[in-house]
């Protein structure tokens, strides 16, 4: 069978499943259709949420980013799971004994105001859109990689598929496929790992594989990555960084993105009890935990890979030549995800880090600016070619990448649609529309955001590498703070909320803005985008973290000088505080 | 009804001295011994590297599920303690 057909065969095999799980739980009222019917098993609820969590970004492009930067880039692997420890004890639990639908409907409620739910409505859609394009966009690589068709239509066909198991089983439907996806995700992410590891180190685990000894060198694999970098040029992999700050910062900032993000946070709806709500956040990280201890693995076993790969005899010797690269080159070549110029015109790929501090050494060996651009996000994909594993492998990386973008495109979808659908739609245009109404509302929200992201996805703005920042200083400055007052104080009123939300926004997205371009426009950056103009060094990625500071001050010097929260607003706080029964709460 | 909220103070007291015990030692295994303290650790080898760099790329994952999973369980006691756990 050609490795096309096998593609197609698990691909294809793992759509029809996620379209048989849907027509199995397909949503027949709103509450269903928002929070699964509220009856999810905690455990069954931690694997969603890692489907869910467990983006394009975290299966194809992180390992890429550690292989990348070695120590300084391990901000995401704790950023990225750090909080849910946020979660788990600070918003979780209350939001579910609050026990509503939306992330908005909290903030409109506990600070008794409209304007204050379309914020948060606001604040939810431009983090949860930037967002989804990054999926569309990384359903459409894999599809153009793996099945040979153009991006444009791969999309379309995945937008189908989420289309028909999302806009019919809503969160219900969402929770059942999502439990598949992360099975096939986590499967396609650990073996080809496990192959490798077991090739370089004899460790059949790639997290103690990581810290094991190099088979060949008879050196811990991390001496030798770090022998062979340096020897072209490039940093060592394990060295310490100077700027501090800005890697708390930067951490901080993916710390409190991940429990602002309402995705996330509306997954904890759908259990039955605030104790389930505790141990499904455990789960949660339990799931997510096992790729992201073998990221780090495969980002230096890759990378080391890749080294020994181009200089099989020794960075002292001779590169290979260009027309004896291996298979897995060429195929990439095709995708321009590789790309090779030879610059001194030897037949051979010299890939180094070609800085004035090298130069010297690259004079002396002939070399004339290095040969090879490797995008870092094919790491993952290219992994089982690199190693030479069987083409069933390369089938199931690609089912296991689609996985990963569609199982997070709906869980956003669904965070969008429920916003329109339950906060602006009956929420204010419509407060008298009928369940069987809103239900059909929620639906066509839906759809037209599948349309959208789609269409986003296919023409990406040029903006869509700044996503990130975006998507996490948002969800970072604004909604992780109103909701941690909400619960925490009773003090903080509905100015108070109000000014913090948009102070903190401002704040992030002018810092933003200010070295990215205004709405990311090309050539209105006020100043470059170096680490010597910043301000003391924070990068505008790490800014969320104060913009969420400036939330919180804000907020409560506001409240303080303006009136206490009403007393039934009081009893609320209350209320979300103590787990034992909604309906007695608001019988006083 | 003053029993009562008497007792669901001392409950949510009980809750915030659990939060920040687990938010010290969250803090410690990531801003602390990864980032900010990892010169301190440098001495103490671990294949290949330092203390410090495993802390960043698995120790810190690991102390972050085992705080989610004994506050889940701690928490839950408490709620039966104090008789707000739901049935």
């Amino acid at each position: 069978m050609s490795q096309f057909a096998i593609n197609i065969l698990f691909v294809g095999g793992s759509f029809l499943l996620y379209i048989g799980i849907a027509i199995w739980a397909k949503a027949g009222s709103t509450k269903d259709f928002y929070v699964a019917g509220g009856g999810v098993h905690p455990v069954t609820n931690g694997m969603a949420i890692g489907a869910d969590w467990m983006s394009a970004a975290s299966f194809i492009s992180m390992a890429g980013l550690i292989a990348a930067g070695g120590y300084a880039n391990s901000s995401f692997l704790m950023g990225w799971t750090g909080g849910y420890v946020l979660l788990a004890m600070l918003l979780a639990p209350y939001l579910r004994k609050f026990g509503k639908f939306t992330v908005p409907e909290f903030i409109g409620d506990r600070f008794y105001s409209k304007n204050a739910r379309l914020v948060a409505v606001l604040c939810l859609i431009v983090a949860s859109v930037t967002y989804v394009i990054g999926q569309m966009a990384g359903a459409g690589v894999a599809f153009s990689r793996f099945l040979e068709v153009e991006a444009t239509l791969g999309l379309i066909i995945a937008a189908i598929v989420v289309f028909v198991y999302a806009v019919l089983g809503g969160m219900k439907g969402i929770t059942y496929t999502q439990v598949a996806q992360y099975c096939v995700l986590i499967t396609a992410y650990t073996i080809p790992a496990v192959f490798i590891s077991l090739q370089l180190t004899g460790n059949p685990i790639p997290p103690l594989g990581l810290f094991s000894t190099h088979v060949d060198s008879g050196m811990p694999i991390l001496d030798k990555l770090n022998q062979v970098i340096t020897d072209l040029g490039f940093n060592e992999y394990t060295a310490d960084i100077d700027n501090k700050l800005n890697m708390v910062l930067f951490t901080l900032s993916l710390m409190i993105g991940t429990a602002g993000l309402p995705h996330v946070i509306i997954r904890f709806f759908t259990v039955p009890k605030v104790a389930d709500a505790r141990w499904s956040a455990g789960w949660a990280l339990v799931f997510i935990a096992l790729l992201y201890l073998t990221a780090p693995a495969v980002a230096s076993m890759a990378r080391l890979n890749l080294m020994t790969t181009i200089y099989p005899d020794g960075t002292a010797a001779e590169p290979i030549e260009y027309d004896s690269r291996p298979a897995w080159i060429r195929d990439w070549e095709v995708t321009g995800l590789i790309q090779f110029t030879d610059k001194n015109e030897d037949g051979r790929i010299q890939l180094y880090n070609d800085t004035p501090e090298f130069e010297p050494q690259a004079q002396a060996r002939g070399w004339e600016g290095n040969e090879l651009v490797v995008n870092r996000d094919i790491l993952v994909l290219a992994n089982p070619e690199i190693a030479n594993l069987p083409g069933w492998v390369i089938g199931l990386i690609a089912a296991g990448g689609l996985a990963a973008a569609l199982s997070t495109a709906a869980g956003l979808l669904l965070a969008i649609s429920s916003a329109v659908s339950h906060d602006l739609i009956k929420g204010s245009i419509n407060p008298a529309i009928s369940e069987k109404g809103e239900l059909l509302a929620a639906r066509i929200s839906m759809a037209v955001a599948i349309v959208v992201a789609t269409y986003l996805g296919a023409n990406p703005p040029g903006f869509a590498a700044q996503v990130v920042a975006l998507a996490f200083g948002i969800a970072a400055a604004s909604l992780f703070p109103a909701l941690m007052m909400g619960i925490f104080s009773k003090r903080v009123n509905n100015t108070g909320a109000i000014a913090g939300m948009l102070s903190g926004l401002t704040f992030t997205l002018v810092y933003i803005f200010v070295y990215k371009g205004w709405l990311f426009i090309p050539g209105t950056a006020n100043l470059p985008d170096t680490p010597e103009n910043w301000v003391l060094g924070i990068s505008p990625l790490s800014i969320g973290a104060v913009g969420a500071i400036v939330n919180f001050a804000v907020a409560f010097v506001v409240s303080n000088a303006t009136e206490e929260p009403p007393v039934e607003i009081q009893e609320l706080v209350e209320s979300v505080r103590y787990p034992r029964g909604a309906s007695q709460a608001q019988d006083h | 009804m003053a029993g009562h909220s008497y007792d669901a103070e001392k409950y949510w007291k009980a809750n915030l001295r659990l939060i920040f015990g687990s938010l010290i030692i969250w803090a410690l295994a990531s801003y602390g011994f990864a980032i900010l303290l990892r010169p301190l650790l440098a001495g103490i080898p671990i294949g290949g590297t330092d203390l410090g760099f495993w802390f960043a790329q698995q120790g810190s994952i690991l102390t972050f599920i085992a705080l989610i999973f004994h506050y889940a369980w701690r928490m839950n006691k408490i709620d039966e303690k104090f008789g707000v756990h739901e049935e």
